[in-house]
Formats: C-alpha cells, structure tokens, sequence
C-alpha cells in the first residue's frame, strides 16, 4: 500500500506492470498519430511506405504538407484568435469574480455562487444551443423592431468566443479564487498603513501575488478555448477554427496531414504546458 | 523472567547513515521506558522498527522472547500511537476504537461492549458516535491509547503523542499518561525529545544521541549522576566550563578554565588525569548564594561577584553572577524564600559549591 | 460598506451578472421556451407540450437517451477502477521526483486535443489500423478485423478521453491522506483490503464523487468520441441534437432535446452529491 508496509514481492510487481500498462494505454493513442505523420502513404496506416518530411514541407500535389495547406493554416489563426480572446476575457473576469467573492459578502452571494460553477455541469452542447437559440432570438427580435441585422448575433467567431467564454470563465474564477484566498489580507493593510492608497495597495501588491494564478488560467484558458469541440461545433459560421476544421476532414476520410497537424498540436500544447507547469513550480 | 521487549544489537543504515548504531536494551513487563533525545538521534527510527514499518539493517527485537522480525506490521502484538495520533477521520470514534477488535473478527456485541468499557476507562463514557474532530485535544489523545489499548498488546509504542499539546495540556497528560498507564498494566515505550515528559513518567529512561544510546537508568541516575558529558549537558541546566586539568586527588580534581578560573571537581570515578583537557558542569541549582561568605566554609569552591541580571521565572528564578575576576557570567537559582527579595543588578554576592557538584568530563569534540 | 466599497462592489458584481445573465441563465429559459413552442404555419408558433410529446413517443429517441446514460453511466464506473490504482500509485507509493513525473505524464495528453485523441484510436482500431495487423500477423485472425463502430470502441474512446478527470481528484483526496493513518490501519491488525475499504476509499471518497460527475458529464455530453469511433449509427443523444439543429434546422425539437438532456446530466449529479452527503461547492473547489 505505502513503501513502509512490507507488502509481497510478487503483488509489487504486478502492481507496477498495472501501472506500466496504463501508461501504454495513455501513450499508444498519440504515439500512433505521431508516427504516421512520417509515412510516404496516402493513408494513416499500415503498411509502413517509408520516412518522409513530406507531410509537413511537401508543396505538390498529392503531398501537399501542413505548412503549404492554405485553410489549415487559416484555421489554427482562426483558434489562436479565438482562444487569445476567451483567455484575456476569462482571466479578466475570473480576476473580477475572485475578489467579489473574497471580499464582499452580500446577499444572495451563495447563489450566485452556485450558479458560477454551473456551467461546469451542463454539457457543453446544451450551452452551445442554448446560446445559439437565444442570440438568433435576439436577432431576430431586433430585426422586426429596427429592421437592423446584426451579424455578430449569427453564427460565428462572436458567438464561438461567447459560448466558449460561458464555461471557461468558471475555471478561470476557481484557478484566481484558491490563489487569493491563501492571500494574507495583512499585507494589504502593511501597504495602507505605508500611505498607499486601496487601489494602489491592490495593484501593487494583491494583483502581483495573484499574477501566476491569472497567467496559469490565461494558458488553461488558452488550451481549453483551443481544443474545445462540444460548444464550438453548435455556434460556427463560415471561419472554422482548427479542431473544426480538421474534424469535416476527417469525416472525408484522412491523410497524414492530418497527423502532422496532430503532431505539431501536440508539441505546441505539451510546450505551453510544460512551461506553464515549471513556471509554477517556480512561483 | 523475560523481558517484555528486548532489542539486541539493533542497528538501521540508510546509505551511508547510520541512523541506529548497534542499540541493545530489555524492557522489564509492566514498566514506563522512555527514549530521550534531541531530534535526529533516532528514536524515531528504533520506534518503527518496533513496529514493524522499517526492517532492521542488523540485530534483532524480541518481543515476550520470540523475535518478531519477520512479523508484518499489521500482526505484531505491538500497537503505536502516532505522533499527530493517526485516528481515523472517516470514522466516529466507536469505530476508531473497535476498528482493530473487527480486524480480529470479534462479535460485534462483544466490540462494542469492549469500546464502551474503553470509553469509560478513560473517562469519557458514552461519547462513541461523536465525529473525531469534536474532540478536543486531550480527549483525542486518550481515544488514541483507547484504540491501541483494546487491542491488550504486549506493548505500547508513543511516537511523541503529547507534541501537539499547548503547555497547560501536555503538563496534565504527562500526570494522565502515568496514571493510565498504571491503570492499564501494559509495558509503555515512549519517545520523546522533552525531558520533562521523560523524568516525571518513566520508570526507566535511556538518551539517545548520534544513534546511540548514551545512558540508561532511573530519572534520578540520569539527574545526579550522568555518565556522559551529552547527558549532562541534556538533562537539566547546567554551567559549563572548559578547561585543563591540573591536578587529580583521588576523586578529586582541579581544572583551570580557559578564562583563567582554578575549580574543583569530581570525577565519579571517571579515568582523567592532570593535563587532559575536560569540561566541568554545575547546576545553578547546586550553587549557594549568600550575602557573605561566612558560612561557606564547606565549599571548595567560592567565588565573588556582582550580580549582573535578576531572570524571574517564579520558583525557576535565576540570577547571572560576573565573577570579578575571570570575567565569567554564571548561572546561579535565586532562592524564592524572601532573604533575597531585595536583591538588586549591581549587588555584590558570594557563590559557592562543592566540589563533589562539579561533575567533570574528558571534553568532546565540540 | 462606504461610498468607495459600494462602487468597488457594484464595478466587480456586474461582469459576473452580465455572464451569467446574459449566456447561462437568460440562453436556458429562452431554449426552454422555444421547445415549448409548436410551429403551425410560417413563423406562426403555439405554446405546447407537443415537442416533448415527439420525444416520449418515438422510440428512437427514448431509445437513444436511456443508451446514452447507460453507457455514460458505464464509462464513469470504468474509468475510476482504471484510474483508482493508478492514482493509489502515484499518490502513495512513488515518492519524489518520479511521482511528479509521472503526475504530469498523466496531464499532457490531455492538452492535447480530444480530436486529436480520437483520431490515434481510428487510426489503432480500423480495418486497415494496428491492432488489426498484429492479430493478423501474430496468427489471431486470419482476415483484417474491423474494431471501430461498436460499442466497445466507444467505450475505449470515452474512458480514455475522461481519464485526466479522475486522475487528478483521486491523487489530489489520496495524497492529503496523511501515511501515518495507513500505517495505524496496519498496526490495528488491518490487511490491505481492510485498509483500503474502511480508510483509503473513505477518505478519498470526495475525489470519487467530484471525478465521477465531471466523467459522467463529459461522456454524455460528448459528441466528437461517439460518431467517430461509433460510426453512423452510435445512437448517441448529442448526435440526435445536432441533427434536429444543423441538419434537419428544427430548433423547437432539438430545443427540447437539449432540455431533456439537461435535466438528465442535473438528476444524476444531484443525486450523486445527495447519496454521498456533499455540495456542489465543495466537490468542485
């Protein structure tokens, strides 16, 4: 059970094969999608044809590769776009949610408590139609009072960024919260009492302590907002982010274009969040 | 008859540390045997390896005279109380206390008969379906020992159960602990780094430094007649002087501090001679104070001074005396009878003591 | 609260009332009253249970809802005694440097995207795919194997796809449980199954309950794992949703799809944290 409980010689073995195994199993998945990045095949599949960088650099047809396919590359923009605004929002207001809840208590903060983690427990797709059919709503109630037609309210990029931003807000609020309730209230009253101001106490000393946290739910933000499918998929309009994209693709029936899109979203997310890991432990 | 526990020739290495060196000792039934020393020594360690959560690198435990070493843990007829006691948060503390009674597969009648009459032993009947943390501090602490001790082992580990405690507290558990374990008849190892828990419970104390034992015996050997230089230094205050030795009398020594101080000593019987380079130790306890040196006639050693500082601490006062010759600060009890109500910082008074208090050691390396 | 702190309150509530107003609270009710609407000539609707009354109805559909929940049901109870062990492992027995590696090899697949994930499963399990080759090649099978579109690589893809979800609160409860209570099972004469009943499963007992819900609720609200690896025909309810919204644009059917949908995932979360005597704020801090 734990080191200092002698345990038997075959048990601890069998223990540590299941553990093994289970590493294999979480491994298996993305080593084969990385692998076949490389084979000199139409298909994602055995038989291995050989090594290539074609995937990724080829600018021929039939091997065009991932850094020569024109709307691939439109579609990551696309998601960095989208995920840059929902992080910045969801860390503004996550920012904004952990101080109220922190410092004011006020009635009905229990509810309103609650219902900032619902969004946490409906499934993504009911609050991507949810969305979807309240901003149509609005729309139209718009164009038969004013006769105005507001795109922003149809689907697409706003309402991708909406419908992203309706749960990855309550992330970013729990991430800020834990942070700011270890803060010790003593040093902003050290900072009134050397004639800072509230404000300023706050920005110069609340906000800095609180910054890994914002900067850990800005990548968390990031990443979710990036890889998000479920809510997505409900709102999209004409501009696909990648996951979208890569998705009607794959319907079509694949290509190793599709692992090399695969493999460089895996490095580029392992990246951030290995670098958001040592920065942590850092701080 | 056989001792309770026997440990012989224990010895536990991690790398190139050795963290218990080559420790023997029995443990008579029924007694209160504590182990005594600062944090790092080991104690810890001989702890665990009684209970069975570290294997010894060599040597042997015998418990009731049967070696236990390829005992698991969970079969041992040893039971511990934990430092932070380990109850288990999960349950209530019935439970806690039958928890062990059902691992023995015990009608549950009979446990809950045998929780109950566990409950009242320790003064706290009828509490079973309270949660743990409903419980204040000492009551944890006997619900603790409940829980081991329905267990009847043949002994009972405390691992520093009393750390936890604030002041007032762990006073009246130290008296609690005693009288419950009177009451229980079950032979208790305790460790701990507090002599004072140490002195007022054991019947029998060893201390423990560097993985070694330093010495073992009664309270009062250890008080009176230290062995060591360690546990003379350990075990109550004491001023100390460092010195050479100029002249051994028998049981009797002169040592020059390296202030320039000439004092009498004693060796009790410890092999020193003249040129060696020793430390004397005297307890402020042991130091006589007067006005006058008139009736200082006894004592070997006398000395003149000013008194430098008044450290109340109501019976435990003391006083700092500079000697007015050697420039040396020492530490001397302020009796709290009323002759030295008056005294004030600049005084002069006379101290003195007997040689025989002098307890004087080869100096170690420190 | 002072003139200062009044407008410092009302300058912090009012983001948090425009989110949950504007895209929680408000989008729920206006969903709720569309799929209570019934269309009867163009643009022309009436209120009417008629919607719902399609769904209680038509076979398929009960059909599909109730599979849905089972099998997320399933999913949920595979995934935590998969991930139990594991996460007693890396919690307890490895110690170091060693326990946070591999804490974190547990987290990095899962930055990675879900599609990304499922598309490794395709490539593993189709006619064509790896497994299929070696039990041809170690003589298992005589003929390529089709593995995709059944229920059990659904099942696969969703376990996998939830993993991370209950590593992290079993290591999280497991690692608070200090050693000196496993060791005091022990020293009380407990054995490992014991222990592990009446003290590690207890005491970790807040990580089960918060991991099986966020499980459950990411397997049933799942759409990408069930039509890629269960095909056309996985009879998954998100797939009947986003059919009556994109492709057959019946928002009034799908509205109430949703809707039932949601009152299902809210029924057996609260149930959840009912049975185990917890709130929903402490599950999910």
């Amino acid at each position: 059970m734990i080191p200092t409980i002698p345990q038997p010689r075959a048990l601890r073995f069998f223990y540590g094969t299941y553990v093994a195994l289970f590493f294999l199993y979480l491994a298996l998945p993305l080593a084969v999608v990385a692998v076949f990045a490389f084979n000199d095949s139409q298909f994602p599949s055995l038989p291995w044809e050989g090594f290539t960088w074609n995937w990724f650099f080829g600018d021929s047809r039939p091997m065009i590769g991932v850094f020569y396919e024109r709307p691939i590359i439109r579609a990551v923009g696309t998601s960095a776009f989208v995920a840059l605004f929902v992080g910045l929002l969801s860390v503004a207001v996550g920012t904004s949610n952990a101080f109220l809840f922190n410092r004011f208590s006020f009635r009905g903060k229990g509810v309103l408590y609650v219902l900032m983690l619902l969004p946490l427990v409906i499934p993504g797709i009911v609050l991507g139609i949810s969305i979807l059919v309240f901003s149509s709503t609005v729309a139209n109630g718009m164009w038969d009072i004013a006769n105005m037609d507001i795109q922003a309210l149809r689907p697409g990029l706003v309402l991708v960024i909406l419908g992203q931003f309706s749960f990855i807000a309550t992330i970013a609020t729990l991430v800020i919260s834990a942070r700011l309730q270890k803060f010790d209230r003593s040093l902003e009253e050290a900072a009134l009492n050397l004639g800072a101001s509230r404000l300023t106490a706050v920005r110069t000393i609340t906000i800095p302590f609180l910054m890994p946290a914002m900067i850990g739910a800005l990548v968390v933000a990031f990443l979710m907002s990036f890889e998000n499918f479920n809510t997505t998929l409900m709102l999209v309009g004409s501009d696909a982010p990648l996951t979208i994209a890569m998705f009607d693709r794959l319907k079509e029936g694949s290509t190793p274009l599709l692992n090399a899109v695969s493999l460089l979203l895996m490095l580029g997310s392992s990246l951030l969040a290995l670098a958001l890991i040592l920065f942590q432990r850092r701080g | 008859m056989t001792p309770d526990l026997e440990s012989i020739r224990l010895t536990k290495r991690f790398g190139d540390f050795t963290a218990v060196d080559d420790v023997s000792f029995a443990v008579p039934a029924g007694s209160f045997f504590s182990i005594l020393g600062p944090s790092g020594c080991g104690k810890t360690t001989i702890m665990r390896m009684i209970a069975g959560f570290l294997d010894p690198s060599s040597g042997d435990i015998e418990i009731k005279g049967k070696s236990v070493l390829n005992v698991p843990p969970n079969k041992r007829p040893v039971n511990m109380v934990f430092q932070h006691l380990a109850l288990f948060p999960m349950m209530n503390i019935a439970d806690n206390i039958g928890y062990g009674l059902r691992r023995r597969k015990m009608p549950r009648a009979e446990i809950a008969r045998k929780v109950e009459e566990a409950l009242e032993r320790i003064g706290l009947p009828g509490i079973g379906n309270r949660k743990i943390n409903e419980l204040s501090g000492g009551q944890k602490q006997r619900v603790a020992i409940a829980r081991c001790m329905v267990m009847e082992p043949d002994v009972l580990l405390l691992d520093e159960p009393l750390g936890a405690l604030d002041l007032k507290l762990r006073e009246h558990m130290k008296i609690e602990l005693k009288s419950l374990q009177a009451a229980f008849d079950t032979t208790f190892i305790y460790i701990t780094h507090d002599q004072s828990e140490a002195l007022v419970m054991s019947d029998q104390i060893a201390v423990m430094n560097e993985g070694r034992f330093e010495q073992t015996g009664t309270g009062q050997d250890l008080y009176y007649r230290p062995e060591t230089a360690f546990v003379a230094g350990f075990i109550g205050e004491s001023n100390r002087w460092r010195g050479r030795i100029e002249r051994v009398m028998g049981d009797e020594l002169e040592m020059r501090t390296d202030t320039g101080m000439l004092m009498r000593g004693a060796t009790h019987g410890r092999g020193l001679k003249a040129g060696d380079s020793a430390e004397i130790f005297v307890r402020p306890e042991a130091i006589r104070l007067a006005r006058d040196a008139s009736n200082f006639e006894d004592f070997d050693n006398r000395i003149t001074g000013r008194v430098t500082s008044l450290l109340f601490n109501g019976a435990a006062s003391r006083i700092l005396v500079r000697d007015a010759a050697a420039n040396e600060e020492i530490e001397v009890n302020l009796p709290q009878s009323g002759e030295y109500a008056s005294l004030a910082r600049g005084d002069e008074v006379q101290i003195g003591w007997s040689g025989a208090q002098g307890n004087c050691f080869a100096a170690g390396a420190d | 609260m002072h003139s200062g702190a009044r407008i410092g309150f009302f300058l912090l509530l009012t983001p948090l009332v425009l989110w949950l107003a504007l895209l929680i609270v408000i989008p729920h009710i206006d969903m709720f009253l569309v799929s209570m609407r019934e269309r009867v000539g163009v643009r022309q609707y009436e209120t009417s249970f008629a919607n719902y009354l399609t769904f209680f109805t038509e076979p398929l559909y009960i059909r599909t809802f109730v599979r849905t929940a089972v099998m997320s049901v399933l999913a949920t109870i595979i995934t935590l005694l998969i991930a139990f062990p594991v996460s007693l492992y890396i919690a307890k027995i490895v110690r170091g440097r060693l326990q946070q590696v591999l804490f974190v090899l547990c987290l990095i697949p899962f930055y990675v995207s879900e599609l990304v994930r499922t598309f490794g499963w395709m490539i593993l399990l189709r006619e064509t795919g790896l497994v299929s080759n070696l039990l041809q090649w170690t003589g298992l099978a005589d003929q390529p194997v089709e593995m995709l579109y059944n229920d059990a690589a659904i099942m696969i893809g969703l376990v996998y796809t939830s993993m991370l979800f209950m590593v992290v609160p079993l290591v999280t409860t497991l690692e608070s449980l200090d050693d000196s209570v496993i060791e005091a099972g022990y020293d009380l004469g407990g054995n490992g199954f014991s222990v592990l009943r009446e003290i590690i499963i207890p005491h970790a007992a807040p990580g089960i309950v918060s991991g099986s819900i966020v499980v459950f609720m990411l397997s049933l609200g799942n759409y990408l794992t069930p039509t890629m690896l269960g095909g056309k025909d996985s009879l998954w309810f998100t797939e009947m949703i986003y059919n009556q919204f994109i492709v057959r644009f019946n928002w009034e059917l799908g509205a109430a799809f949703g809707f039932m949908l949601l009152i299902l995932s809210s029924v057996i979360v609260w149930s959840m944290l009912k049975l185990t005597r917890q709130s929903l704020e402490e599950t999910m801090a």
